[in-house]
C-alpha cells in the first residue's frame, strides 16, 4: 500500500458517473434553496455520498444562484468536510488532548506507517483512509480510535496491527451498507 | 399544571448511555438488562431507564438502581442476571460489585457517597443521571419548565434581567462576561426582529461538558432559552451544535419538536402571548466557529470567519439583528436560578465569580470525567479529593486550563482557586472548563508544541498575527523539541507569543501565544533541557531520546524482538536483548508488549556530537 497523491485539502476536485442517481436535488429542496442553508446542505450530501463530488458542489452553487468558489469556500473552510472518497474503512485516531497526553501521537504514528499513508489520505487501493478527529468525548479511555465508526479505547502502538487485522475480518463479514451506516 | 407520570416507588434500572458508556459496551449491558427481565417476566414491572452521561465516564458502563439508589460501576452483561436476582428482586446489594474507596478499600453502595460524587456541588450536572433525555414526562417529573411556567405568569422580561443579574452568573463559554448585563443591553435594542443563540460548538479537543449537557437534559437548555428569549424579546432562536456529536444533534432535535408538541415552544407558548421557536443548527468542525461573531456567520451561511467587535453581537448579531448568544451551561443555569432565586445562585461561588462551573477532568487522573464544582474550589480538590490524584503513583506536574488557548500551571500552584480572576492572574484562562491533568510523563514543550500546532491549523487566517504567528512559534518548538534550539529560540518565542496575544483579532489568536508563554514561565527548566542538554526530561520528544533495555530486568523471552517493527533488536532466546539505536524507530512498541518493564526510555539519546 503506497501513499495515495497529495493531502486531501489540496487535490483537484474529482467527477464521478452517479451524477442522474445523485440525492443532491432532493437534498437542496429540502432545504428550501435556502442560501442560509448551505452549510446544511453540504453536510446532508456528505452524509449521503461520503464526500463531496465536484458535480455536486456545482449543482448547489449553480441552484442557490451563488459562484462555486464561495460553495468551495466552505467545503474547504470546515474540517468536516472531504473533496475525495474516503477509504472503505476509516481509521479514525482521536488527537484530542486527553489522548495526546496518553500517547495519542505515537498511535497515529503506527497507523501511517502499517497503512503507508499520511492522515487524510486514502491508501492508492481505496481500501483504507487515515483521519484524526479531535476529541470524541471519551476521553477516560483514550488513546481512542475508531474503526469504521466503532469505538476502540486505550489502545497503545503495540495493539495497531492487531486492530487493523480485526477491522479487514469485520469488514468481510459485513456488507458495505450496513458499515457506513455505523459510521454515520 | 404540566405532570409527568412515573411512579416513584416502581423500581427502575438506571443505565448511563453516554459516550463514554457507549464506548465502554453499554449497548451490550442494556440488551443484557432486557433480556433478563423478558426471561423473568419483569418487563412491565421493572423500568429501564437509559439515561444521559452521569460524568463518571472513567468507571462506566455505569448502573444505578432506583429506588434503592444502589451503584454499580463497570457493569459487564453477565452481571445483568446476578443484578436482577439479588438487588432488583431480593433488595440486597452484591458486594463485589459494589464501588470500593480506591483509598480505605470499603464497598460504597450509594452514588452520593462516593468520594468523586459527595465533593462535587451539583446544578446542571445533578439531573442527567436521573431522566430519560428523550423522555419530556421525565423532565417533568423533576420540575422542567416550571420555571418557564412561573417567568411568564408572574415576570416581566425587566424582573428576569434583574433577577439574572442579581445571580452574578457569568458566561461559561470563556470569556465570563456577565450574563445579565449582556441581555440588558441586547434588551435595550430598538429593533424589531431579536435572537438567541446556543453555543454548542464546544472546539475544545478534550472537553465535552456541553455536549452531555445536551445529551443528557436537553429540555433544561430549551427551557433557559426561551427565558431568555422573553427576556430580550426574541422571537427566534438557534442551537449550535457540531455535526460530529450526532447523539447531541438528535436528542436536541428531538426535545425541540416535543417541546413544541406540549406548547412549550412555537406560537403563543403555554397559553401566553409569548411567541418563540428554535433551530438545531449544525457546524462543520472548526474551533474558531465558537468565538461569537464567527459562530453566527456560519448559522448565516457563511465561513466562520470572526470579525472585528464591537459593535458586539447584542447590538448587531445575526442578519444585522440584536442576538444573544450563551454557552449551553449558561443557558442550563438559568432554570435554576429562576427557580431557587438569585440569591440562592450568588451564594454559592466566590466573591467575583458565582454559582458552579462545570469542568472535564482529563489526562493522568484516576476519575476521569464531568465535575461540577463551586467557583473557587482549589484544583487540589477537585484533582485529589474528586479526581482520586495520579495514577502509578506518579507526580503530577502540570494542569492545563482554558483548552487549546489556555495555560498550564505548575504543581506547586494547585492550592489556586479556579474562578475567573485567580486563573487571567496566574497566566492561564478560564475557557470551557477543560482540566487537563499532567504527570511527570508529560513534556512540556511537546505540549506548547502541540496547542500550537493546533491553533495553526485552526486559525482562520484572516488577520496576520495569528496566520503566521502561530506558525514560527510552533516552527520554533519544533526545532526545540528535534534539538535544534538555541537560546534565541527562547527569547524569538517570548517576544513573538507577546506579540501575536497582543494584535490579533479575535479571542483565538488573543490567547494563541498563551500555551508557550506559560509553560516557559512555569517550565524554563525544561526548554533549557532540550535546548542545552539536548534532552527530554519526560522521555516524550523522540528525537531527544532513546530505548534501552535493561541488563538485569531483561529474561530473554524475545517478545520485543517478535513485534519490533524495524527489525531493531537482537539476542537469543533467554539471553539478554539490545536494540540497536541506529536501527530503532523509537516507536515504543518494545516497551509496551514488555511485561518485565525491562525497557527504558531514556532522556538524551539520539543526537550525537
Ligand atoms: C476561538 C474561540 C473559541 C470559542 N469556543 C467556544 C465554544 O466552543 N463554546 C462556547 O460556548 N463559547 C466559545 N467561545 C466564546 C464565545 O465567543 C462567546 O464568548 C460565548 O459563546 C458567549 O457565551 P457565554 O457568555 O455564555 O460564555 C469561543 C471564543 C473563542 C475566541
Ligand atoms: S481527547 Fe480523545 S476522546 Fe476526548
Amino acid at each position: 500500500m503506497r501513499a495515495a497523491t497529495a493531502p486531501v485539502r489540496e487535490i483537484a476536485l474529482v467527477d464521478t458517473p452517479e451524477i442522474l442517481s445523485s440525492p443532491v436535488g432532493r437534498i437542496i429542496e429540502e432545504h428550501h434553496n435556502d442560501r442560509n442553508d448551505l452549510i446544511a446542505m453540504l453536510l446532508d450530501i456528505q452524509d449521503a455520498m461520503g464526500f463531496l463530488p465536484r458535480f455536486a458542489m456545482e449543482h448547489v452553487a449553480t441552484s442557490l444562484e451563488i459562484p462555486i468558489t464561495e460553495v468551495y469556500g466552505i467545503a474547504t473552510f470546515f474540517k468536516y468536510f472531504r473533496l475525495k472518497p474516503p477509504g472503505e474503512h476509516q481509521c479514525t485516531v482521536c488527537t484530542g488532548t486527553a489522548c495526546h497526553v496518553r500517547g495519542a501521537a505515537r498511535v497515529l504514528r503506527e497507523f501511517e506507517r502499517h497503512l503507508g499513508i499520511r492522515s487524510g489520505e486514502v491508501t492508492d487501493d481505496r481500501e483504507y483512509g487515515l483521519e484524526t478527529v479531535n476529541c470524541v468525548g471519551a476521553c477516560a479511555l483514550g488513546p481512542i480510535v475508531l474503526l469504521d465508526g466503532d469505538y476502540q479505547g486505550q489502545v497503545t502502538a503495540s495493539k495497531v496491527p492487531t486492530l487493523l487485522r480485526r477491522l479487514k475480518r469485520s469488514a468481510e463479514k459485513k456488507p458495505v451498507a450496513a458499515r457506513s451506516e455505523a459510521a454515520a | 399544571m404540566l405532570i409527568g407520570r412515573s411512579d416513584p416507588e416502581r423500581p427502575c434500572i438506571t443505565i448511563c448511555t453516554g459516550t463514554g458508556c457507549v464506548a465502554g459496551g453499554a449497548g451490550d449491558v442494556v440488551e443484557a438488562f432486557r433480556k433478563v427481565l423478558a426471561d423473568h417476566g419483569l418487563s412491565r414491572r421493572v423500568e429501564i431507564r437509559l439515561t444521559g452521561c452521569h460524568g463518571f465516564c472513567e468507571m462506566g458502563p455505569l448502573v444505578t438502581l432506583q429506588p434503592s439508589e444502589t451503584f454499580y460501576p463497570k457493569v459487564r452483561p453477565k452481571d445483568a442476571k446476578r443484578i436482577i436476582e439479588q438487588t432488583v428482586l431480593n433488595k440486597e446489594p452484591i458486594e463485589e460489585l459494589l464501588y470500593r474507596d480506591p483509598s480505605t478499600h470499603e464497598p460504597i453502595e450509594h452514588e452520593g457517597d462516593i468520594p468523586f460524587y459527595s465533593h462535587q456541588h451539583r446544578i446542571v450536572l445533578a439531573e442527567n443521571g436521573r431522566i430519560d433525555p428523550t423522555n419530556l414526562n421525565d423532565f417533568l417529573d423533576i420540575g422542567g419548565y416550571l420555571a418557564l411556567q412561573n417567568v411568564l405568569a408572574t415576570m416581566s422580561p425587566a424582573d428576569v434581567i434583574d433577577d439574572v443579574s442579581r445571580s452574578g452568573l457569568r458566561g461559561r463559554g470563556g470569556a465570563g462576561f456577565p450574563a445579565g448585563p449582556k441581555w440588558k443591553i441586547a434588551s435595550e435594542q430598538p429593533a424589531a426582529c431579536k435572537y438567541v443563540v446556543c453555543n454548542g460548538d464546544e472546539g475544545d479537543p478534550g472537553a465535552y461538558m456541553d455536549r452531555s449537557v445536551l445529551e443528557g437534559n436537553p429540555h433544561r437548555v430549551l427551557e433557559g432559552m426561551c427565558i431568555g428569549a422573553y427576556a430580550i424579546g426574541a422571537q427566534q432562536g438557534f442551537i449550535y451544535v457540531r455535526h460530529e456529536y450526532p447523539l447531541a444533534v438528535g436528542r436536541i432535535s428531538r426535545a425541540v419538536q416535543d417541546a413544541r408538541r406540549a406548547g412549550m415552544l412555537g406560537e403563543r407558548i403555554l397559553g401566553t402571548d409569548f411567541s418563540f421557536d428554535l433551530k438545531v443548527v449544525r457546524g462543520a468542525g472548526a474551533f474558531v466557529c465558537g468565538e461569537e461573531t464567527a459562530l453566527i456567520a456560519s448559522i448565516e451561511g457563511r465561513k466562520g470567519e470572526p470579525r472585528q467587535r464591537p459593535p458586539y453581537p447584542a447590538v448587531s448579531g445575526y442578519m444585522g439583528s440584536p442576538t444573544v448568544i450563551n454557552n449551553v451551561e449558561t443557558w442550563a443555569n438559568i432554570p435554576h436560578i429562576i427557580n431557587n432565586g438569585p440569591d440562592w445562585y450568588a451564594s454559592i461561588g466566590s466573591e467575583h465569580s458565582k454559582g458552579t462551573k462545570i469542568f472535564s477532568l482529563v489526562g493522568k487522573v484516576n476519575c476521569t470525567g464531568l465535575v461540577e464544582v463551586p467557583m473557587g474550589t482549589s484544583i487540589r480538590s477537585i484533582v485529589y479529593d474528586i479526581g482520586g490524584g495520579i495514577p502509578d503513583q506518579k507526580a503530577l506536574k502540570a494542569v492545563q486550563t482554558g483548552g487549546p488557548a489556555g495555560g498550564c500551571l505548575p504543581a506547586d500552584q494547585i492550592d489556586l482557586p479556579i474562578d475567573f480572576e485567580a486563573l487571567r492572574e496566574a497566566g492561564t484562562i478560564m475557557g470551557s472548563g477543560g482540566l487537563i491533568v499532567m504527570d511527570e510523563s508529560t513534556c512540556m514543550v511537546d505540549v506548547a508544541r502541540y496547542f500550537t500546532g493546533f491553533l495553526e491549523e485552526e486559525s482562520c487566517g484572516k488577520c496576520y498575527p495569528c496566520r503566521k504567528g502561530t506558525q514560527r512559534m510552533r516552527e520554533l518548538l519544533e526545532d526545540i523539541c528535534e534539538g535544534r534550539g538555541t537560546m534565541e529560540h527562547l527569547s524569538l518565542l517570548d517576544e513573538l507569543g507577546a506579540t501575536v496575544n497582543t494584535t490579533s483579532m479575535c479571542g483565538l489568536g488573543q490567547n494563541a501565544a498563551t500555551p508557550v508563554l506559560s509553560t516557559i514561565r512555569y517550565f524554563r527548566d525544561e526548554y533549557i533541557a532540550h535546548i542545552r542538554d539536548h534532552c527530554c526530561p519526560a522521555g516524550v520528544c523522540t528525537e531527544l531520546i532513546r530505548f534501552e533495555i535493561m541488563a538485569d530486568l531483561c529474561d530473554g523471552c524475545g517478545a520485543c524482538a517478535k513485534v519490533c517493527p524495524a527489525e531493531a533488536i537482537f539476542g537469543e532466546k533467554n539471553e539478554l536483548h539490545t536494540i540497536d539505536p541506529n536501527l530503532c524507530i523509537k516507536c515504543g512498541t518494545c516497551k509496551d508488549v514488555c511485561t518485565k518493564d525491562a525497557v527504558l526510555v531514556l532522556s538524551g539519546g539520539g543526537h550525537e556530537h
